[in-house]
């Protein structure tokens, strides 16, 4: 059995030696370089653009402007699976390039070149005039009277409101003796900064576009592809390699259809459309800030009488991934600290500011910060332990969601809690940094979270699988699933030999997918795959098995019934003796004189369960506070996500969420210039991304209690790392500082304002 | 603007190499374009992210920011040239694989020749100096945790203290 072992990655030695093939080390030479010429105002319209003058450049080959666009397909950008309902289709709010400038940075011409060096002087060269308007990059000052509107059929530039409404809040909060809670928190638009730039190439064959694409979702590129060029989908190929991380930026279309296009338009030449770091900043999409406010209205034994959640998303410029992100956040603000009379109400809101899309954890980190920073601030205000005070109120085990109808299953917050306590020695250290003086002071602080594998019952959830044997007896995999650095083909290939009864190193998962031959599937998101793509595995293995054993049967002589694959033997069960080798009997089924076959087997999963996923961080830190900084000395994450495929693989995947969520806490945010709009600090200098000297030693630890509604055990993984983390950071602040630091990051920035307003900076 | 090219002859990964390069071009390009050693990765082009990294005459550079005609008479090394000529992987590149240290695998190159870089300096590092050290390097997918036990570990077993590298 392979599933629970720590195998090396399949991809491991390749990218160890340099072999690993992305898309800038594919495409051929001979393309010719676009580049995006973006707008300079923050909201207005082109009235003209003159490239008189970047025509003349030698190696400018064309130039195309939004006035170029003539039929104008306006398509959606989301990486959510499409929906033949109307009601539930993402809202298509892009072209390829736009007349409307609606946040600083749209794309509004594009050069083709057959240099980059030429592609950027020509850039440079282009003129453009526009109509200004007025513009808003504040949520709370978009839904004001009067505010600039951004989008003709938003009223109040109010994408989508949704409310939850359980009990009754307002008889509720007249319970004598209640004491009331209040907070606004705040967390700022962040970028996902995978290490390479989101990338594709287009060329044409026959009638048909191929477009090689950095990406996460190439089954949904297809589609939007089409939607935008406003051609039949099965005229769009899309690749993907290899790919340099996504975090969600990739599970969004992003230039796939602008290079599509401009290949198109030249006759179907090869295009290739780098983009850059800069551009990456501003012109791809950004975590969605979020601003809630809560009140909670709590008894004097500790227990939640009636809670209130405002939350504003700030959507940026364009529709993207939209209210999802919001609605997400705001749904798992009940199921958290349940309580009989809650009110939620979440707004997505149109800014013009970069755009908001899916970045790892998709609302919750936002939520988490909200709901943590606020839990600790009850347990302040009622005299109680932090850690007591969640025990008292956590989603209890055999807790049943009625709309997705999870369960808790186990005691998971109380076995995360636990772990991690003991792995970090908090109850020590939490009586040990109680009531400090002085300016330098250390603290402990504990968040927790939840989080939906997989996107029912919301959303679609479908996986297909193809197996393909060998003449030796291996097999050949194929999912729509996609690699994105995770070691999500590794964990494929431990289940399909577990599943399938062979050994690992017959396993090859093909890790590129291409539309045209990759059975269909919707990709990394959700931390949906090794759940969803578990259940197509576990399907599709045992039809193959059947196939393979019926045609053994023939070879054998045995009923099938006594038949089994064991570590890639055909074996007679009833003694343990091995028959013939799965080589054997498939080298004898290819070329058979009389009875030949490729045994095959092709099968989708339609997933209609979901798994909630938990766990908690721990954070210890120091605070100088003349010098206003947080120094981490140490953190834990403790996750309950089920079975572990693969324990070396996930617990790398939870220190990369915990580097995540330690540059949310601390250093990274998005800064935007009022008078303008300009994104102030789009690149990796100035962007405070952390490094390798702003980490303590990373700590994670499990519980694996078995997911039953899964076909291996497991459960969301990918996002769950990057959630609590930042709260946690923040709460240790707290405990050294009584400080309530609610607006991330906790940079000297912030944190000069709140040691100033709490007087806790030395004269 | 005519363009000028020059000519640059130097040492890739152990073999003699002469080209024609504009002189405008950076040696990450020179290396990606001319010689498709596409370890050689552009993850910022500007010198911050060190996905580009490779070793000339011993030292550790950002080749997106180093000019492809300054590489005349150089000795350089990619990733490419760190494995043996049957493909057997060097200490480290080994460690990476053992340590998890492989996500996306985009960083990686860079990382491997940093970390090339400093462990030949042969003596035995702290690990404030290891991580200052690695920090010109940007990593999105591990943390950096599992590149630290990676480089730790081969420094000490290098100096021949197993003991003190398991307990990493």
């Amino acid at each position: 059995m392979y599933v629970g072992k720590s195998v090396t990655r399949t991809d491991a030695y390749d990218k160890v030696t340099g072999r690993t093939r992305y898309t800038d080390d594919l495409c051929d030479r001979g393309a010719y370089t676009a580049r995006v010429l973006h707008a300079s105002i923050a909201h207005g319209r082109v009235v003209s653009i003159d490239i008189s003058e970047a025509e003349k450049i030698p190696g400018v080959v064309r130039i195309f402007t939004c006035f170029d666009v003539k039929e104008k397909h306006y398509f959606p950008t989301a990486g959510h699976p499409w929906s033949t309902d109307p009601e539930h289709q993402d809202v298509a709010d892009r072209l390829v390039l736009t007349e409307e400038v609606r946040f600083y940075g749209d794309d509004i011409a594009a050069v083709v070149a057959e240099d980059e060096v030429s592609a950027a002087q020509a850039l440079r060269a282009i003129k453009t005039e526009y109509e200004e308007y007025s513009f808003v990059l504040d949520v709370q000052e978009a839904v004001k009277e009067g505010a600039p509107q951004i989008h003709k059929d938003y009223p109040g530039n109010i994408l989508k409101h949704t409310t939850i409404r359980k009990g009754n809040y307002e008889e509720a909060v007249k319970e004598p003796g209640l004491v009331r809670v209040e907070g606004w928190y705040e967390t700022p638009a962040v970028q996902h900064c995978h290490i390479e730039n989101f990338i594709c190439y287009a060329q044409m064959e026959g009638e048909r576009i191929t477009v090689t694409a950095s990406t996460q979702i190439p089954h949904i590129v297809r589609r939007v592809v089409g939607q935008a060029l406003g051609i039949d989908w099965g005229r769009v190929r899309v690749i993907k390699p290899y790919i340099g991380g996504g975090f969600g930026n990739k599970q969004d279309v992003l230039y796939e259809p602008l290079c599509a296009w401009l290949s198109m338009k030249l006759g179907g030449h090869l295009v290739k459309l780098n983009v850059s770091r800069e551009e990456t900043f501003v012109c791809n999409r950004v975590r969605h800030a979020i601003r809630s406010h809560i009140i909670s209205w709590v008894r004097p034994d500790g227990t939640y009488a009636a809670r209130k959640l405002e939350a504003y998303s700030d959507q940026g410029a364009y529709a993207s991934h939209g209210h999802s992100i919001a609605a997400k956040g705001a749904g798992a603000f009940p199921q958290l600290y349940p309580c009989e009379n809650i009110e939620v109400d979440a707004y997505t809101v149109f800014t013009n500011k970069p755009v908001g899309g899916a970045m790892r954890g998709y609302g919750i980190p936002q939520a988490m910060w909200a709901a943590e920073c606020h839990t600790d601030e009850v347990a302040a205000r009622m005299g109680m332990d932090p850690v007591a005070f969640r025990r008292k109120n956590l989603m209890p085990k055999g807790y049943k969601d009625p709309f997705s109808k999870n369960e808790l299953y186990y005691d998971s917050f109380n076995q995360c809690l636990d772990k991690a306590m003991e792995a970090i020695g908090y109850e020590r250290k939490y009586k040990e940094y109680q009531n400090q003086t002085g300016m330098i002071r250390k603290g402990i602080g504990v968040s927790v979270f939840w989080y939906n594998t997989a996107v029912w019952p919301i959303s679609l959830e479908t996986s297909s699988c193809r197996m393909v044997l060998n003449q030796d007896g291996s097999v050949q995999v194929q999912l729509g699933e996609t690699e994105i650095g995770q070691g999500a083909d590794t964990a494929f290939a431990q289940m399909t030999a577990d599943a399938l009864g062979v050994l690992l190193k017959d396993v090859h998962v093909v890790s590129c997918q291409d539309t045209d031959v990759t059975p269909f599937g919707t990709g990394a998101y959700a931390s949906r795959q090794t759940y969803t793509a578990g259940c197509a595995i576990r399907q599709t293995a045992s039809l193959l098995k059947e196939r393979i054993l019926t045609y053994a049967r023939d070879l054998t002589r045995m009923p099938v019934y006594n038949l089994d694959i064991k570590e890639g033997n055909i074996v007679r069960i009833t003694d343990g003796r091995i028959l013939m080798t799965l080589g054997e009997l498939s080298s004898e089924a290819l070329y058979s004189m009389t009875n030949s076959q490729h045994l095959t087997a092709e099968s989708t999963a339609q997933i209609k369960s979901n798994a909630y996923s938990f766990g908690c961080t721990i954070a210890e830190v120091e605070v100088d506070i003349p010098m206003c900084r947080v120094k981490l000395l140490d953190i834990v994450n403790a996750h309950d996500a089920g079975t572990l495929i693969n324990p070396a693989l996930a617990e790398a995947q939870v220190h990369g969420g915990m580097s995540m969520g330690i540059g949310f806490g601390l250093s990274e945010r998005l800064l935007f210039d009022e008078k303008t709009g300009r994104t102030l600090n789009g690149s990796l200098l100035d962007y405070k991304l952390s490094t390798f000297m702003d980490h303590p030693r990373l700590k994670a630890v499990f519980v694996e209690n078995p997911e039953p509604t899964g076909a291996f055990g497991t459960k969301a993984l990918g996002e769950p790392p990057v959630c609590s983390v930042a709260p946690a950071i923040r709460n240790a602040v707290y405990q050294a500082t009584g400080a309530a630091v609610n607006e991330a990051p906790l940079n000297p920035h912030n944190l000069f304002l709140k040691f100033s307003e709490e007087g806790l900076l030395p004269d | 603007m005519s363009r000028q090219y020059k000519l640059v002859s130097c040492t890739i990964n152990g073999k003699q190499a002469e080209k024609m390069v504009d002189v405008r071009a950076s040696l990450t390009d020179m290396l990606r374009d001319d010689f498709r050693l596409t370890s050689v990765k552009k993850g910022c082009e500007v010198g911050e992210c060190g996905a580009c990294n490779v070793i000339i005459d011993g030292e550790c550079f950002n080749s997106c920011i180093y000019l492809a005609i300054w590489a005349d008479g150089k000795e350089i090394l990619t990733l490419e040239g760190l494995a043996g000529p049957d493909g057997e992987l060097s200490d480290i590149q080994q460690a990476f694989i053992d340590e998890t240290a492989v996500q996306c695998g985009f960083c990686t190159p860079g990382f491997i020749m940093s970390a090339a870089a400093l462990l030949n300096a042969g003596r035995e590092f702290t690990d404030d100096e290891i991580r200052r050290q690695m920090s010109g390097h940007l990593c999105r997918c591990t943390g950096y945790e599992n590149i630290f036990r990676a480089v730790k570990k081969t420094m000490l077993r290098r100096l021949g203290k197993e003991k003190e590298a398991e307990e990493v």
